[in-house]
């Protein structure tokens, strides 16, 4: 392919690759900078590391968590709970947005309620769900399925109700029913929407597990952020919450690469 | 033998605060491998007729005969195609629909694809393809089912004035070829006339038949050559006389 470029066409990608690669290395630059000046304030005493830790702490809390194995373990908590509530959440609100696309009936009864649902700080219903639930992994999980499931379930509802009616109106024509129109029209040209919203789940459901984990748990990061700000140790706080950038960030370039290959398949 | 009968056929919508007679007392018939156009002001009601026939709503009075139940192919404005799917798969949609998708009619499709030159675009993806190879796949999509009657709803209003030309003779010789019965619905009187053995003026809505009228054109092989036949233009000032008439008696 490349051979059958003019110079000036490979000049003009040289420089375009060029500017990616200028971006990338600010991208770095500025987070370097901001270590270095951070380590900097503190080694200088501008700030005060014990309330701001520093960049050299978080590292050598990470090394003694890592050490200690508390690390893996609480990484291994968080996540699993984050999973878990992501996959419940998701398929719970997708099932529903189809019982609610297949029957208008109970599209028209249950729409309010969903609006209030999804408009209701999740974090409300926290001492209800420990009563309900316990203080254990359960209550962790129902709330990052109660966060992810209502905001699935809109998104979901939405492009279903979207999906074009000349494409319906065709299928009828041929004689489909209901399941067919789902199966060969609704749920593939749906695709992309189910892939932007597993996207917004990531967030949601790291949410969830957090703010579970900071109202019942013994283990996670969350629990460790909260024993971190209570024995007023910023450095573990610091650390925490770098590990959690990191693992939600991984967890969204994952759903962000399935979402590369579907959307090839079913962009429309 | 007719293939389609429509007798006293009404139709009437109703909404909250109004309701809309859009079909009233209409009837007409289109006979075994015919041409058939209906033409009306736009906003008449031509698209609920053919989803009346479609049998996609029901008649609020009247009876539509047609011969055989579920015979008849749809094909709407824009191509439809669904973008996911190859154009292979796209062809045999109606096939899979009505469960019918089998060795011997797969290889009717296939043999469409062939004759009309899609054969090697079989894997591709409907945005690979020309505006107006889109509208030969959608054609034959509509054909693999093999209907007795084909319902065409403007299917040439999205292209370009050029590429229209073009698709018109090209779906005119396809449905001619595989000697099909079709009636298309249309606001464009030339398309009309280029197309048509028949044409069944309408009234504004409600819609009812206001005349049918046969072009004499049906010598002359092509619909561009249609629209340059000496005759054409008279043809086309009778018919258009006929619309914008009924809109001064308004």
């Amino acid at each position: 392919m490349k051979s059958n470029f003019t110079p000036e066409h490979l000049k003009y990608l040289r420089k375009q690759k060029r500017r990616t690669v200028f971006v990338h290395i600010s991208q770095i630059g500025v987070l370097v900078a901001l270590l270095c000046l951070w380590e900097l304030a503190a080694q200088l005493q501008w700030i005060d590391s014990f309330i701001t830790s520093s960049p050299s702490r978080i590292w050598n809390t990470l090394a003694e968590l890592v050490q200690n194995g508390t690390l893996w373990h609480h990484v291994w908590v968080s996540t699993w709970e984050t999973v878990v509530g992501f996959a419940i959440g998701t398929t719970l609100g997708y099932c529903v947005a189809v019982i609610l696309w297949w029957n208008d009936f109970l599209r028209r009864v249950f729409e309010p309620y969903v609006v209030v649902l999804n408009s209701l700080p999740k974090i409300a219903l926290g001492p209800i769900i420990i009563i309900w639930a316990g203080t254990g992994k359960a209550s962790i999980i129902t709330m990052a399925v109660l966060i992810s499931v209502v905001i699935t379930t809109i998104t979901i509802l939405n492009g279903f109700t979207e999906t074009s009616n000349e494409k319906q109106l065709l299928l009828r024509s041929m004689g489909a029913n209901k399941f067919q129109i789902f199966t060969k029209l609704v749920a593939p040209s749906n695709v992309p929407t189910l892939m932007a919203t597993l996207k917004i789940n990531v967030g949601m459901a790291w949410i969830g597990s957090i703010m579970g984990e900071y109202l019942v748990s013994k283990e996670g990061l969350g629990y460790l952020l909260i024993y971190g700000s209570q024995v007023f140790r910023l450095d573990l706080v610091m650390t925490c919450t770098i590990v959690l950038c990191l693992l939600a960030g991984v967890m969204y370039a994952l759903v962000a690469f399935l979402e590369k290959i579907a959307v090839k398949k079913f962009d429309i | 033998m007719t293939v389609l009968e429509l007798k006293n056929i009404s139709k009437v919508f109703y909404s909250k605060t109004q309701q809309t007679v859009a079909v009233s007392n209409m009837s007409f018939d289109v006979n075994e491998g015919e041409f058939v156009a209906i033409i009306g002001p736009s906003g008449c009601g031509k698209t609920t007729i053919l989803s009346l026939i479609a049998g996609l709503i029901a008649p609020t009075e009247g009876e539509i005969v047609t011969q055989h139940a579920n015979a008849i192919g749809y094909m709407l404005q824009r191509d439809q195609l669904f973008e996911w799917r190859t154009i292979e798969k796209n062809v045999c949609l109606g096939l899979e629909i009505k469960h019918k998708l089998n060795a011997q009619t797969k290889e009717y499709a296939d043999e469409l694809l062939k004759k009309y030159g899609l054969w090697e675009f079989r894997k591709r993806y409907p945005q690979e393809l020309s505006g107006g190879m889109r509208q030969r796949a959608a054609l034959i999509r509509t054909l693999a089912t093999e209907p007795d009657l084909l319902l065409l709803d403007e299917p040439f209003s999205a292209l370009d004035f050029q590429t229209r030309l073009e698709v018109c003779d090209d779906v005119y010789s396809i449905i001619r070829k595989e000697s099909k019965t079709a009636l298309l619905v249309t606001h464009d009187i030339s398309e009309a006339l280029s197309l048509a053995d028949r044409v069944i003026v309408l009234t504004a809505r409600p819609a009812t038949v206001l005349t049918v009228h046969s072009p004499g054109l049906n010598g002359i092989e092509t619909p561009l050559k249609r629209r340059e036949s000496p005759d054409f233009s008279a043809q086309f000032e009778l018919l258009h006389r006929y619309l914008h008439g009924e809109k001064n008696e308004k």
